[in-house]
């Protein structure tokens, strides 16, 4: 049974959104670029450099290993949450762009060749257009690109065609940060499978709203940001199917990856360490751990149907603007309102919400080449998460009134 | 509802604005919030719109950001003055008007001249228009811009593209 709660309450835990900006409260709409964190995401933190301080894996002393029993605890928190199989299987990283980048460094370098395919879709983050870029052009291999329809959808035809001896990585964005579709992704794995490609999701946008189960997935390597699953900024996960880890070769060389070393050979450390070099973010891990938490006590149940609810009344109440259109309005939507007006510019209706206390993004999202597929230099989105309101959306079409009032 | 007051309005009853109070006064220039008059009169009808074909100096500059873009094109006349102007922006109505405004201050100009109200313009932005400032004509009214400091890009592109252009024809043999 679904225990619904009551958002009120779930907004007292975010201290940031009781704050009031340009003489307005603070509406926030802008998750799909940072989420806000709870408190007990915050003393988490604060906790940690307050009592725990201290290197991992490296002491015998007692702080040493607490913070280690905490480090590691944050990874078993990230294992149950996406449901993965190993531990080992968890990998630490920056963020999102940095597990992609190691995907492409360290499996891509080894098993990419000269006329070999990487395919990606049309609606990706730069994040997962740039690192398989640089390495098509360091190894003479293709970069091809799934086309998708006018609503957003990824047009799964295409990509079946794409596919072939010759694909090398499928590797694709989970849930569009531009315009919020959410991809087929069982599809999409058991296609590349049948032609005995591995599979890589960008899951930045997807898992702060919707659980991820890596067994029944089945994909070789999924990557997300802790940052905009409500935890701090500075650390993200890279899962990877362990016989995929154990065949790659490091990433970065230092401390912590290592076993031994002696000049004439260093032997890597094993799972997960050999892709951790050098001190980790203990306390962004930690930080991560206690955001999962706050998620798993709220539950997807909630989460999904409130914020399915949000994206049903904001998409009915923008569309009813004169000379408003959303971009993005897939069948199957993540909670992300992309729109353009055609008397303002997304940066003029950005300025005109702020003076009003609205925090929205505009411009291209990273994803320049979406904004070129439908012919728009870019747009503005308003991204909810589970702390948001109707009142929020309410508060937005005001805005977006305000708007009108100066650019009619 | 309230957008921020312009620079001239009672400094002294808002505090925000205390940073603001060393400005000089400009009273012959309407500065109404963002979009006052005069910015939304460029916006809406920019100057020397249409391209030209034959032009000396040419530039385009894109903000990498958003994806705007501004475009040049100055005719020179056998003394090296300024002819014909063409100038084109894609983008929010601040780096359209700004366009509109930069390029209307260039007839007759010298490049060297040109080169002098650029620096001017960039200067003002940066630090605030001065009284020697007055012959920067309607680009005063971006003064306002610099309330919004992620917005300053903006109203700089032209100027940017401006620079550009002129370096690349000084730097053309013959
Ligand atoms: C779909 C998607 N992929 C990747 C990223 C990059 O995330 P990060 O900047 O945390 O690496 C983002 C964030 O904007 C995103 O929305």
């Amino acid at each position: 049974m679904t225990t619904v709660f009551d958002v009120n309450k779930v907004r007292d835990d975010f201290p940031i959104l009781k704050q009031w900006v340009n003489g307005y409260p603070l509406v926030y709409l802008d998750n799909g670029a940072t989420s806000q964190k709870p408190q007990s995401v915050i003393d988490a933190i604060v906790n940690y450099y307050t009592t725990t301080n201290s290197n991992v894996h490296r002491g015998v002393h007692t702080l040493s290993q607490q913070a280690t029993d905490s480090y590691e605890g944050a990874r078993a928190k990230v294992r149950q949450f996406i449901n993965a199989g190993d531990d080992r299987e968890i990998i630490f990283t920056r963020n999102t762009t940095e597990g992609i980048n190691l995907v492409a460094h360290s499996y891509g370098r080894q098993n990419v060749g000269p006329g070999d395919d990487i395919i990606v879709s049309n609606m990706e983050h730069h994040s997962n257009i740039v690192p398989w870029q640089m390495l098509c052009e360091e190894k003479g291999a293709n970069l091809r690109v799934v086309p998708i329809d006018d609503t957003g959808e990824l047009l799964m035809d295409e990509y079946e065609k794409m596919l072939g001896p010759r694909t090398k990585l499928v590797s694709i964005t989970h849930v569009s940060n531009a315009l919020g579709t959410i991809l087929p992704v069982a599809e999409i794995v058991e296609m590349a499978h049948a032609h005995g490609a591995p599979v890589l999701f960008d899951g930045a946008q997807a898992v702060p709203h919707m659980p991820v189960d890596m067994k029944e997935l089945d994909c070789e390597f999924y990557v997300f940001s802790g940052h905009k699953l409500f935890g701090p900024t500075g650390i993200g996960v890279l899962y990877g199917k362990a016989e995929y880890l154990e065949a790659m070769p490091p990433f970065l060389g230092g401390g912590e990856m290592i076993k031994s070393v002696t000049f004439e050979k260093t032997i890597y450390n094993d799972l997960p360490y050999k892709f951790e070099g050098g001190t980790p973010d203990i306390a962004g891990a930690i930080g991560l751990g206690a955001a999962i938490d706050y998620v798993n006590d709220l539950g997807f149940d909630w989460i999904t149907s409130h914020e399915e609810e949000l994206l049903r009344y904001g998409t009915e109440a923008l569309s009813s603007i004169e000379g408003l259109k959303i971009i993005g309005t897939a069948a199957h939507k993540s909670s992300i309102i992309s729109f353009v007006m055609d008397k303002a510019h997304p940066h003029d209706i950005g300025t005109i919400l702020d003076e009003q206390g609205i925090a929205v993004r505009t411009g291209h999202h990273c994803a320049q080449p979406v904004m070129q597929r439908f012919r728009i230099p870019a747009t503005a989105r308003a991204s909810m998460a589970f702390y948001n309101t109707k009142e929020d959306i309410d508060a937005l079409v005001k805005g977006i009134d305000q708007v009108l009032e100066v650019f009619s | 509802m309230k957008l921020r007051q312009s620079p001239c309005a009672k400094l002294d009853t808002i505090p925000i604005f205390d940073r603001l109070i060393s400005m000089p006064q400009l009273p012959d220039v309407p500065l109404d919030g963002l979009y006052g008059d005069l910015v939304m009169d460029h916006y809406r009808n920019p100057r020397n719109h249409a391209s030209i074909s034959d032009a000396d100096v040419e530039a385009e500059e894109f903000n990498p950001f958003c994806g705007d873009r501004a475009t040049l094109q100055l005719k020179l006349d056998g003394q090296g003055r300024v002819s014909e102007i063409g100038a084109r922006a894609d983008g929010c109505s601040i780096i359209q008007a700004a366009t509109s405004m930069l390029c209307d201050q260039l007839h007759g100009k010298s490049l060297d001249e040109v080169a002098e109200i650029g620096e001017r313009f960039r200067h003002a932005m940066k630090n605030g228009a001065g009284d020697d400032d007055l012959e920067l004509g309607d680009l005063l009214a971006l003064q306002v811009v610099r309330q919004y400091p992620v917005r300053i890009k903006c109203a700089l592109l032209p100027l940017t593209a401006l620079e550009e252009g002129i370096k690349a024809y000084r730097a053309r043999p013959g």
